[in-house]
């Protein structure tokens, strides 16, 4: 039995250390920490609530965007206020975009070397290579040349000596499994996904100025007034059939490639509980399902989806760094925080622990594709099934770490299908003469709103309080405290702390498998590093919109 | 122009093969990246050519950031980031980037701080968290505070990149509980390049790399560190609005206090900024702008 500690865990995003206890070559124990604490709410206390989206914005640059629409809506939510339609359809112009761009950036440069090693790729055959991939993706009409060029390129770069971001990797090790082949394929698509998320990122800087962090959200709509023409949306149109070609021809088949290959790692990495708040509103009065369902799942049973109420939200602090919070009662008091040091059987985490009806819950696209699944969204049975037809697995190995993997590039072949329609429907409303952005409002001093959305990592909860035009209360529940939070006041570990433990480690020196099913998560951390006082967001009267 | 002044293969920038297109595109990029730099277009061979030098190593630190830095570089799009990365830059560290993770990572750290002692430049983002011995900011059993310790003075130059590297940004706003402030502010007044913004502009990254890389000198810095080539300017001085009915002044606009190159060099390949899509320029280079408030006057406008 021996500890293998990741400290930096990279390819995420913010900062995570992971302990792991290994016995007869199995993970038997995993603690998960988050080593960085900014203390957002604290510095949210006493803002005005119309500045409040400037400031949690700010709270993730890689998942930009939506924590500051999600506090925008909190505010809205208080004032009763709904959005004129060209605003909802802009709003999800730009979170679907922010999935697409965020899902393409995890897998190929965040995810993608855990299964694919660069230095078998230098040993391919260029022509061999066209054959294998277009027996990935049948569309693909890359040929010899551009293979050999791509060899050359890492060739090049590999007898340079300065290996840069390629250093150090687990390369050589026994659970790499792709030909030379097929790891040229991939490497090749590592650089072109490089290349490409610009792209898809360009439709944030079309429609809100800039990207990361764009600028053109307000509370009653969105600012886009000059640019909001044609001329404009018909270049977000031809930004959204490029992504689409791409998810169709490049991320959905490799992730499929990736999963046939690699089906051990159907049996590796579950979790039992799903929890969605629903994503992309179908309607502006926030009537009717979202495009996305809400719901959560327990003991993976898909077909039995229940219905969210997040008075059923706690968190617990007995194993974080926090003072002032009982975790058997947790209405009581504020979390204060006080670092200990690391302590695996007592305080080690910045991050709390959330539960819903007391359950440790995963959260994020797997959540969402087996709710989507379970409530018989026809786009998602369908992109669903034809996976697992294309590669032999079962629906109940979706469950996994690969399954996870997949749910992500699912989805996006979902949403990437969706965008371009919600599009043309919005050009049609400005030709149809219909140029409203905003609906005005008047701010009342005293207030108090929640949003529920889904980020592209998983749920999402902002709270706000405000009184005398102040903010007196604001708690985030966001997705990595969720999936990435210590055990809670019972023990019970959190949910990548329970999907590690069985992971066989082939060499503790290099624990590549541990790095697959934490990095399947796509973590998060600093987005995760929230206070949230439940007593606050029981207070508040829930209508979700 | 000379292109056999910026061969070799690396100008075979996007693997398509279309090795004309792929050298005119970095050829125009040259010229964006000259234009910034205020240097007339007969430099653009010179660019090109430091532009396809042997790579200087880079040690990219990430303290309390959001990681918005990193993605804003991400967005380099021309030259493509992958040849930034394969074929500019030597990336010795990146805690996003890099393949390594646990003690192989730690290890590269440690090896480009011997192997390139006063040769590497230093990329920092995120505000340092300095209360209580800086706990709040914790890598590999050290804090970020000792981690900025050791490797800046090590480094050829530290760049601070973004606001909160420069300025404390969102972490250092009033009423943080981490003591969170600049690399500056953190390292007792050690001189850094400030490339403030959130998020910064790529394109100011790459030309004050291609400054060094030229001229073996970093460029020069206004009285807040920021390169005046960049922030020399008022965000009003080039906007297209200004005198027309579309100034957004009447929305609460800082365009006329705010120093940088947005409306001239605008962001992701120059799609757009945030004025262009009516949102008011807010400060985002500017110290202390998260402690401004009022972001958009509601009252405003017509």
């Amino acid at each position: 039995m021996a500890n293998i500690v990741l400290d930096p865990v990279t390819r995420i995003e913010g900062h995570m250390r992971l302990e792991t206890e290994v016995t007869s070559g199995k993970v038997s124990n995993a603690w998960s920490t988050g080593t960085l604490y900014r203390g957002v709410e604290a510095i949210l206390q006493n803002r005005d609530p119309l500045d409040a989206w400037m400031i949690t914005q700010r709270v993730c640059g890689i998942c930009t965007y939506v924590q500051g629409i999600a506090s925008i809506q909190s505010v809205e939510n208080s004032l009763n206020l709904t959005v004129p339609e060209n605003a909802r359809i802009i709003r999800n112009l730009l979170m679907g975009s922010q999935y697409i761009h965020d899902h393409i950036v995890h897998f190929y440069t965040l995810h993608l070397l855990d299964w694919v090693d660069i230095t078998k790729a230098i040993l391919a055959d260029p022509a061999k290579t066209v054959t294998v991939d277009k027996q990935i993706s049948p569309t693909r009409t890359r040929n010899a040349a551009y293979f050999t060029a791509v060899k050359q390129k890492l060739t090049t770069f590999v007898n340079s000596g300065q290996l840069g971001p390629f250093a150090n990797g687990y390369w050589g090790h026994s659970g790499y499994l792709l030909s030379a082949e097929q790891s040229l394929v991939f490497m090749a698509n590592y650089l072109e996904a490089l290349n490409f998320q610009g792209k898809v990122a360009k439709i944030h800087a079309i429609l809100g100025g800039k990207n990361p962090h764009p600028q053109g959200m307000l509370i009653g709509g969105v600012s886009l007034k000059l640019d909001f023409t044609a001329a404009r949306l018909n270049e977000v149109a031809t930004l959204l059939t490029a992504a689409k070609d791409f998810v169709t021809t490049y991320y959905l088949p490799d992730t499929t490639a990736i999963a046939t290959v690699y089906k051990g790692y159907a049996g590796i990495g579950d979790t039992a509980n799903l929890l969605s708040f629903g994503e992309f509103p179908l309607s502006s009065s926030g009537t009717g399902s979202p495009f996305f369902p809400r719901g959560a799942i327990f003991n993976q049973a898909t077909t039995q989806v229940q219905p969210v109420d997040v008075a059923n939200i706690t968190e617990h602090v007995a194993r974080s760094w926090y003072d002032g919070s009982d975790a058997l009662n947790p209405t009581v008091g504020e979390a204060i925080p006080a670092y200990s040091g690391i302590n695996l059987s007592s305080k080690y985490s910045w991050l709390k622990a959330p539960r819903y009806q007391g359950q440790p819950m995963e959260v994020g696209p797997l959540a969402r594709v087996m709710v989507g699944y379970g409530k018989n969204m026809p786009t998602m049975v369908s992109a669903v099934n034809a996976f697992l037809k294309s590669t032999g697995l079962t629906l109940a190995q979706m469950y996994s770490t690969i399954g996870r993997t997949a749910a992500r590039a699912i989805e996006t072949k979902v949403i990437a299908d969706a965008l371009p329609g919600w599009n043309s429907s919005l050009l049609a409303r400005l030709n149809s003469g219909d140029l409203t952005n905003k609906k005005s409002f008047t701010m009342t001093s005293g207030g108090s709103g929640v949003a529920l959305s889904e980020a592209p990592r998983g749920a999402l909860g902002h709270w706000v309080t405000y009184s005398g035009g102040k903010i007196t209360n604001y708690q985030m529940v966001v997705p990595s405290t969720w999936n990435f939070g210590p055990r809670d006041a019972n023990g019970v570990a959190g949910p990548v702390e329970q999907a590690l433990v069985d992971t066989p480690v082939a060499d503790q020196t290099k624990p590549l498998e541990i790095l697959r099913v934490v990095h399947s998560f796509d973590p998060c951390l600093a987005c995760a590093v929230h206070l949230f006082d439940p007593a606050g967001g029981d207070a508040v009267d829930i209508t979700i919109r | 122009m000379e292109e056999e002044t910026v061969e070799p293969s690396s100008l075979e920038l996007d693997f398509s093969g279309r090795k004309g297109v792929s050298r005119r595109d970095f050829l125009k990029y040259c010229g964006v990246v000259t234009a910034a730099l205020g240097l007339d277009a007969s430099f653009i061979p010179k660019v090109a050519h430091a532009l396809t030098a042997p790579r200087p190593p880079i040690v990219w630190l990430h303290f309390a950031s959001c990681t918005g830095c990193t993605e804003s570089f991400l967005r380099s799009s021309n030259p493509l980031v992958s040849d930034i990365i394969l074929g500019t830059l030597s990336v010795e560290y990146h805690e996003c980037l890099m393949a390594a993770s646990g003690d192989a990572a730690t290890s590269r750290l440690k090896n480009a701080l011997t192997q390139y002692a006063g040769q590497f430049i230093c990329i920092c983002e995120g505000a340092i968290p300095t209360a209580e011995n800086g706990v709040y900011g914790m890598i590999g059993n050290k804090t970020m505070l000792q981690i900025a310790q050791e490797v800046c003075s090590k480094a050829k130059a530290v760049i601070s990149l973004g606001t909160c590297a420069s300025f404390g940004g969102m972490p250092g706003a009033a009423g943080n509980e981490t003591g969170a402030t600049s690399v500056h502010g953190a390292l007792g007044g050690f001189p850094t390049i400030n490339i403030a913004g959130c998020p910064p502009n790529p394109v100011t990254l790459v030309a004050t790399i291609t400054n060094y890389l030229l001229s073996g000198t970093f460029p020069e810095l206004d009285s807040l560190g920021r390169p005046v080539f960049a922030y020399g300017n008022t965000v009003h001085s080039a906007c297209s609005r200004v005198g027309t009915a579309n100034c957004l002044k009447g929305y609460g606009c800082r365009g006329t206090l705010t120093y940088n190159n947005c409306p001239s060099v605008k962001f992701n390949e120059a799609a757009s900024w945030p004025v262009q899509a009516d949102a008011p320029c807010y400060g985002c280079s500017m110290p202390d702008f998260f402690d401004k408030g009022n972001f958009y006057d509601y009252s405003g406008g017509s």
